[in-house]
């Protein structure tokens, strides 16, 4: 497609008929700060936060939803766009019970951080008061309405990113909503928790249940993985603290998942530290078992296949490899039945 | 796997996922995406609404991707073949086929257009159930399409005829001339994380990795010197189900299981249980002690995959890193630490330093992933195979210029019956499947809070026509029994079933489907008929 010019703060900047001035600025590293626009997703323009200076144009606009066009000047760094930005954080934080101490957001909060770059406080203008409970009869998702700040971010998520159209806008002005359906709650509703809309949330209005109290985000070390439950290979981040995994979120920007998860995948991790794993080899002695180390289980292994090897030869001896270990376990289990064993009796349970 | 291995020489996906969002018409069949693959089905739907696709489901259930399709095709279980092919009828009827790429790429198109000729709608009506014209709209739209998907699970493969059920798709994809093209292709969606990893290491009696076959001397020759040895054997190995049968019959003695709960996942689990027992030593390694490792001599306790290194290679191909983000509990070793160990003491070189050297090893053996090394992972986040050496940045679509066989194979394949149908005293077709907050036998979602609080019973799913004649309301206990055992479960009374139609998820060890199904196996590829089985419903005393 043919490349246009727009100038943002005196740059002169291609761009690709339909690309937002937002998209262009961030893609030549200008920094245009937002809270509602969301990736993959059509513009809503809700949070205002992203307001630029057009040259010739009667009010800011919303650099998230305007088309660039040849010819713009666009200025992102004048008194003018940071009187309004400044502005909008402070009806934002007024709108609401943005107290960080307890949030789960506090330090991944783009309403926080907002503040703290503008220097805002709350209190100027009279705050509302807490218009809806906080719904948390679900067991995966918190949903806080007096810290959402209706930037539409989640409505999006569900909608456009998962298709999963469940949420959307409800009730109107003081009393507007995010809601399913009936405005039931979450497990009441066609909601399949993929977590998406919490993943979205730009400040603590939707949290993973299972993380609350758990861990402040700078407290955490983030490991990039490979989901371990269907064939798609999801990439995601693995959230522990100490050892112990917290929480799990989509690796962005990435194949074969562009940052979304499924239920499985964002919320199927307790097994890892479940009480049940097994710790220890076991041998079973009169029908029941006893711990062993591992010197001793393996070599019990090791002489009874030998046995039987001599003994019956090795085609008596089979082994089940696994579709859910790494292919370099695989590739040494193949080789242990073949090379050590001698038979080619393996297999696994892809048939199944 | 064998089914398109045989027509196109190679059994994996052929397209990538990315991909999907901008395929314009997909054929999804024998696939519950969004409960089984959600995020792929996420990307179908987007392709929808973002991009206009049109997707036809073929499935005998109203599964949720129904809402998105412009056309649903519910067929009788069992019948996907005939179905496949009353849509190529229609296809080559109207002239809808790509005639130059049928004769430029393929071989056995004349036998394979003979043998569709009884197969026109009003005959494939008869025996799937699904309405002529239906099937004659789903096939304009498919073949009339630029590009065209068909994306596929278990639901075509775990029948007795579950290797001709891929043919007849092959054949539909080649000759609509959607292989070895961007956004199309016939894609089988794996169900488990690692299965396509599984079967690229060799994890097969009758391959090595990367599918180079045991029964070929030269490549036993090549193995052999890889692995020091002087020879390998030549005595073609058994499936898991035949391991099984062997145990059953005295001739097996020691069965090794890694990360297997076979005793929930196996067909007619009572002939399981039984060969287990007559097996003189089993050993079991797993994270958790499951319903089979109980039954095992010595259980040997594994890392879990948030506990180690290593690559899982994903349904599209593609291998990715995982990476030990905690330590495992107590003295759980990873299982390649385990297997290298038990190698130490069964003979040969097993002195490996981690995972990062096994795959220097893989790479070297395994044409298809010669190019692929931890460092390269690390800095292009993923490859997909074939990736023949390091400078090669993966391949994303296969069979672009010739396939992997060379020319693509048409196979005229014929519908059979399932090898049990209902009858008078198993008047029901059961049906067996995931739902989407289980996985597989559950040991891992199930200790998962808000998994298992969403789904927290096994649900048998029944129509309400059947249910009103049953005597049944919702949430009513009932005993499903089929030749082989009985289970008692909840009703959930719902059309996403047919008239006639059971369907039961295999995820619940206290009413676990697989003590119904049927061992039935597919010839080639050794599939069990999880997909239809006879079964009685009655209201629980």
């Amino acid at each position: 497609m043919a490349q246009s010019k727009l100038t943002i703060d005196g740059r002169e900047l291609e761009f690709t008929p339909g690309e937002t001035i937002l998209q262009v600025a961030w893609r030549n590293g200008v920094r245009i700060p937002t809270l509602c626009y969301l990736k993959d997703a059509t513009p809503t323009g809700a949070c205002r936060i992203c307001l630029v200076e057009v040259k010739g144009a009667r009010t800011l606009v919303a650099s998230c939803a305007l088309p660039a066009a040849a010819g713009m000047e666009v200025s992102t760094d004048t008194g003018k766009v940071h009187t309004a930005r400044r502005l909008n954080v402070e009806l934002l934080l007024s709108s609401g019970d943005h107290n960080c101490l307890l949030c789960e957001a506090n330090g991944a909060c783009g309403l926080q951080a907002l503040a703290y770059e503008y220097g805002v406080q709350a209190g100027r203008f009279l705050g509302m008061t807490q218009t809806y409970p906080i719904e948390q009869d679900n067991p995966l998702i918190v949903r806080d309405f007096s810290k959402c700040i209706l930037c539409g971010r989640c409505v999006q998520a569900c909608n456009e990113v998962q298709v999963n159209r469940a949420i959307g806008f409800g009730y109107r002005g003081a009393r507007a909503k995010i809601v399913t359906a009936g405005d039931r709650a979450y497990h009441l509703s066609d909601c399949v928790f993929c977590g998406q809309c919490v993943q979205a949330c730009p400040v603590g209005a939707l949290t993973e249940k299972k993380a609350r109290g758990q861990a402040r985000t700078w407290e955490t070390s983030k490991t990039k993985t490979t989901c371990p439950y269907c064939g798609v290979g999801c990439q995601m981040y693995l959230h522990t603290k100490r050892g112990k995994i917290v929480k799990i979120t989509a690796a962005d920007n990435q194949g074969p998942n562009f940052g979304r998860l499924c239920v499985k995948g964002r919320f199927g991790y307790d097994f890892v530290h479940s009480p049940d794993r097994l710790t220890t080899p076991l041998i079973k002695e009169n029908g029941s078992f006893r711990e062993a180390t591992w010197g001793e289980a393996l070599d019990l292994v090791a002489a009874k296949f030998k046995e039987i090897m001599a003994s019956e030869g090795p085609d008596a001896i089979g082994g089940l490899s696994s579709a859910r270990v790494t292919n370099e376990e695989n590739y040494l289990f193949q080789k242990l039945i073949r090379s050590a064993v001698g038979t080619h009796n393996v297999d696994h349970c892809a048939r199944l | 796997m064998a089914g398109l291995a045989a027509s196109y020489g190679s059994g994996a996906m052929t397209n990538s996922i990315a991909e999907i969002e901008d395929c314009p018409v997909m054929l999804v069949i024998g696939s519950n995406t969004t409960e089984n693959h959600p995020v792929i089905g996420t990307v179908m739907r987007r392709a929808v609404l973002h991009k206009g696709a049109k997707i036809i489901v073929a499935d005998p259930r109203r599964i949720p991707l129904v809402q998105d399709a412009a056309i649903w095709l519910r067929q009788r279980p069992g019948t996907d073949l005939a179905l496949v092919n009353g849509l190529l009828h229609v296809i080559l009827r109207d002239g809808l086929q790509d005639q130059k790429f049928i004769d430029k790429r393929t071989e056995g198109f004349e036998a394979l257009k003979e043998s569709l000729k009884k197969y026109d709608p009003a005959t494939v009506e008869k025996i799937t159930g699904v309405p002529a014209a239906d099937i004659e709209a789903a096939a304009r739209l498919f073949g009339a399409a630029e590009r065209a998907g068909i994306f596929y699970a278990m639901g075509i493969t775990q029948h007795t005829v579950g290797t001709d059920n891929v043919k007849a798709l092959a054949n539909l994809a080649m000759a609509t001339g959607n292989v070895g093209k961007e956004s199309a292709g016939v894609n089988p969606l794996r169900g488990q994380n690692n299965v396509q990893g599984a079967c690229d290491m060799g994890a097969l009696p009758t391959d090595f990795p990367a599918y180079q076959k045991v029964a070929n001397p030269e490549m036993r020759a090549r193995f052999a010197q890889a692995w020091g040895l002087a020879s390998l054997s030549d005595k073609p190995g058994l499936t898991v189900t035949e391991m099984i049968d062997a145990a059953a019959q005295g001739k097996l003695k020691a069965l090794y299981i890694m990360g297997e709960n076979s005793l929930l996942s196996d067909p007619d689990l009572n002939h399981l249980r039984k060969a287990l027992a007559k097996l003189p030593f089993l050993v079991v390694q797993d994270i958790f002690l499951s319903e089979t490792a109980q039954e095992a001599d010595v259980v040997l306790p594994s890392a879990c995959w948030a506990e180690k290194d290593g690559t899982f290679t994903n349904t599209e191909r593609r291998v990715q890193r995982i990476r030990k983000a905690a330590s495992p509990p107590g003295q759980a070793w990873p299982d390649w630490k385990i297997i290298a160990e038990l190698g130490k003491r069964l003979g040969g070189s097993w002195g490996y330093g981690g995972p990062a050297e096994i795959m220097e090893e893989v790479a070297k053996v395994t044409p298809s992933y010669a190019g692929i090394n931890y460092q390269r992972l690390e800095e292009l986040g993923g490859l997909h195979w074939p990736c023949p050496d390091t400078e090669h940045g993966g391949t994303c679509v296969l069979h672009v210029d010739s396939f992997s066989r060379g020319k693509g194979l048409f196979h005229a394949v014929e519908h059979a019956e399932p090898a049990e149908l209902p009858d008078e005293a198993y008047p029901y077709t059961l049906t067996t499947g995931r739902i989407l907050y289980q996985y597989h036998t559950g040991t891992m979602t199930r200790r998962a809070v808000g998994l298992e609080d969403m789904a927290p019973e096994c649900l048998v799913e029944i129509n309400p026509a059947d249910a009103q004649s049953l005597g049944l309301a919702n949430g009513d206990q009932v005993r499903v029994a089929s030749r082989r055992g009985e289970i008692q479960a909840k009703a959930w009374v719902t059309e996403r079933v047919g008239r006639g139609v059971i369907f039961i998820p295999f995820h619940y060890a206290e009413a676990a489907a697989n003590l119904l199904t049927n061992p039935a196996l597919d010839p080639v590829s050794k599939i069990p008929e999880y997909k239809v089985c006879a079964v009685q419903v009655a209201k629980a005393a």
